[in-house]
């Protein structure tokens, strides 16, 4: 197998600085922080891709007196597991920048919000959490983290969701605006960011934001760890730099027989194999169509996998995780997965798709929250690119 | 005190006694008994001041909360996609023949509850599955026998 990735090493690195880099990024100004955030072109890896430094800054300057730092531990995109690998190897990283980012928006209590499949992790945590306080004591630093346990819901990622799930509520999501940053848990200003996007604000201020910046293209700077599964000899964690194109990410990884790739879990893309070539993993996808963004999870296909089975797994997932709250997401979903059965079956004819392919798109402009929206990213996209295979 | 009050006086200690502590209450009762019950929830809406409707609510919401009584160990196997994949279908008959259930199904001892579950982040390594709280990955026919062996005599000492 060809190695033409470089593979690196940023986030995982532990050299048991943590004390050293704290203190050192403590010591200086907030707006200086901030632009380095700005500078290095940091944007939230938890798939929608905000600049993290304007989130901090948009929170910093709300002038309330209680205000929130929460780290999005609820991962259940399928196909990711980075965030776990994180919180298991570098929690310090993550608490660090927690830390910093409470210093910059002023505020006191922060929160780990954890999904409960990765229950096991908590003792862990905990010890880290517990050296962390430790830490905060010496610099005189008044912030305290708390961990709160999801209860096996993937719209909890969600971040509306997630706080109201924090408020004893169902995840069921709000409208935005209002934004988190004026309005999240509780009603009060709130930064709400992924393990990883707080991970590599570590990076950052350890190394500046040059050297960020310097890794990846346009738009999409840094490095990015992905979870790596379905047909590859070599499945699991590895950081790259954005701006791969997929088919240098196959050579490496796939098992030499990738038909498709699907980036961004089940709510992301399926890419198959004639389009490796000219599709770039990196955030500036929206506007162009050539790129994607992702929140890190790649499933390789390969040639004995039905793509039928394919996506009527997906839509088995979003039927049961959709939150009901809306209609065109809950109907939409179980309507998608009967209507792709009755084609199936032959009970519809093959035309019968372009309208459940149409019911997407209003699905995309009516859902409420980013769920139903997105369940047309994988529907179309291998209802378009493996027509026969539903049909036959 | 009742047994719900004193785990909701527990929970108080980290979380408060406002609406915000209630997943972490729910959490806790349903760890301990394995099942919210309706007197339980009652229970919990008058302890916290707001109404039982919210609390059903809340406690029907999420999947790793349930109102029907669960076995002592609660098997979650991935039916996720990764997991399809790598066989869970072969560990989801094998886990039915050495339980004699069909998920959703509590064996008739109390021991075992099986369910599927959505991704539980450990794709690299499915099938996977979680027992309680504690994840099992990389399951083949072979080592699911071994893992319920070892439940099993678990419960019964
Ligand atoms: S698909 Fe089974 S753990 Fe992710």
């Amino acid at each position: 197998m060809t190695k033409n990735l470089k593979r690196l090493d940023l986030i995982f690195k532990n050299e048991g600085d943590s004390e050293v880099i704290l203190g050192k990024t403590l010591a200086r100004s907030n707006e200086e922080l901030i632009s380095d955030l700005i500078a290095s072109g940091l944007k939230g890896r938890g798939g929608a891709g905000f600049p993290t430094g304007l989130k901090w800054r948009l929170a910093a300057d709300d002038k309330a007196d209680e205000k929130f730092i929460i780290c999005n531990a609820d991962e259940g995109e399928p196909g990711t597991f980075k965030d776990r690998e994180i919180l298991t190897s570098v929690p310090h990283k993550v608490l660090t920048g927690m830390a910093v980012c409470a210093r910059i928006i002023n505020c006191r209590q922060g929160f780990i919000y954890l999904r409960q499949e990765y229950t096991y992790l908590i003792p862990h945590l905990n010890n880290a959490i517990e050296e962390f306080h430790q830490l905060m004591k010496k610099f005189k630093v008044d912030f305290e983290v708390k961990i709160f346990m999801g209860s096996g819901a993937y719209i909890c990622g969600e971040e509306t969701a997630l706080f109201e799930s924090m408020e004893g509520k169902r995840g069921e999501p709000r409208n935005k605006p209002p934004y988190p940053t004026n309005f999240g848990y509780k009603g009060k200003p709130t930064v709400i960011n992924n393990v990883e996007t707080l991970a590599h604000t570590y990076s950052i201020f350890k190394y500046g934001p040059e050297k960020f910046r310097d890794l990846g293209v346009k738009d999409s700077r840094g490095s990015k760890v992905f979870s790596v599964s379905g047909d590859t000899p070599i499945p699991g964690i590895y950081e790259l730099e954005f701006g791969m194109t997929l088919q240098k990410f196959v050579d490496d990884f796939g098992d030499g027989d990738a038909k498709a790739v699907q980036v961004g879990g089940a709510a992301g893309f399926c890419v198959p194999r004639k389009k490796f070539e000219k599709t770039i993993i990196g955030y500036q996808g929206k506007l162009t169509g050539v790129s994607l963004p992702t929140g890190g999870s790649m499933m390789i296909f390969n040639s004995s996998r039905s793509m039928y089975n394919v996506l009527h797994n997906y839509l088995d997932f979003f039927v049961e995780e959709s939150c009901g709250q809306c209609t065109p997401c809950r109907v939409g979903t179980q309507q998608l997965l009967m209507g792709i059965q009755a084609v199936k079956r032959g009970e519809r004819p093959s035309t019968y798709l372009d309208k459940l392919l149409e019911l997407t798109e209003v699905m995309r402009v009516t859902a409420k929250c980013g769920l139903g929206q997105s369940v047309a990213n994988s529907f179309s996209s291998i209802v378009e690119n493996f027509k026969e295979e539903m049909i036959y | 005190m009742s047994p719900i009050q004193e785990i909701i006086q527990k929970v108080s200690a980290s979380h408060g006694t406002e609406r915000i502590a209630l997943l972490p209450i729910l959490q806790a009762i349903y760890k301990n008994n394995h099942v919210l019950t309706e007197e339980d929830m009652i229970e919990v809406a008058r302890e916290l001041d707001i109404s039982a409707a919210h609390v059903y609510g809340t406690a029907t919401f999420y999947s790793f909360l349930e109102t029907q009584k669960s076995g002592k160990y609660i098997i979650r196997l991935c039916k996720t996609i990764t997991c399809m994949m790598h066989g869970k279908n072969i560990i989801l008959q094998e886990l039915e023949r050495l339980l004699k259930i069909k998920p959703g199904q509590t064996t008739p001892d109390g021991i075992f509850t099986l369910t599927e579950t959505n991704c539980l982040g450990q794709c690299h390594k499915g099938p996977a599955m979680l027992v309680n709280d504690t994840p099992h990955t990389d399951l083949t026919p072979e080592n699911i026998r071994e893992i319920i062996d070892k439940y099993r005599r678990e419960a019964l000492q």
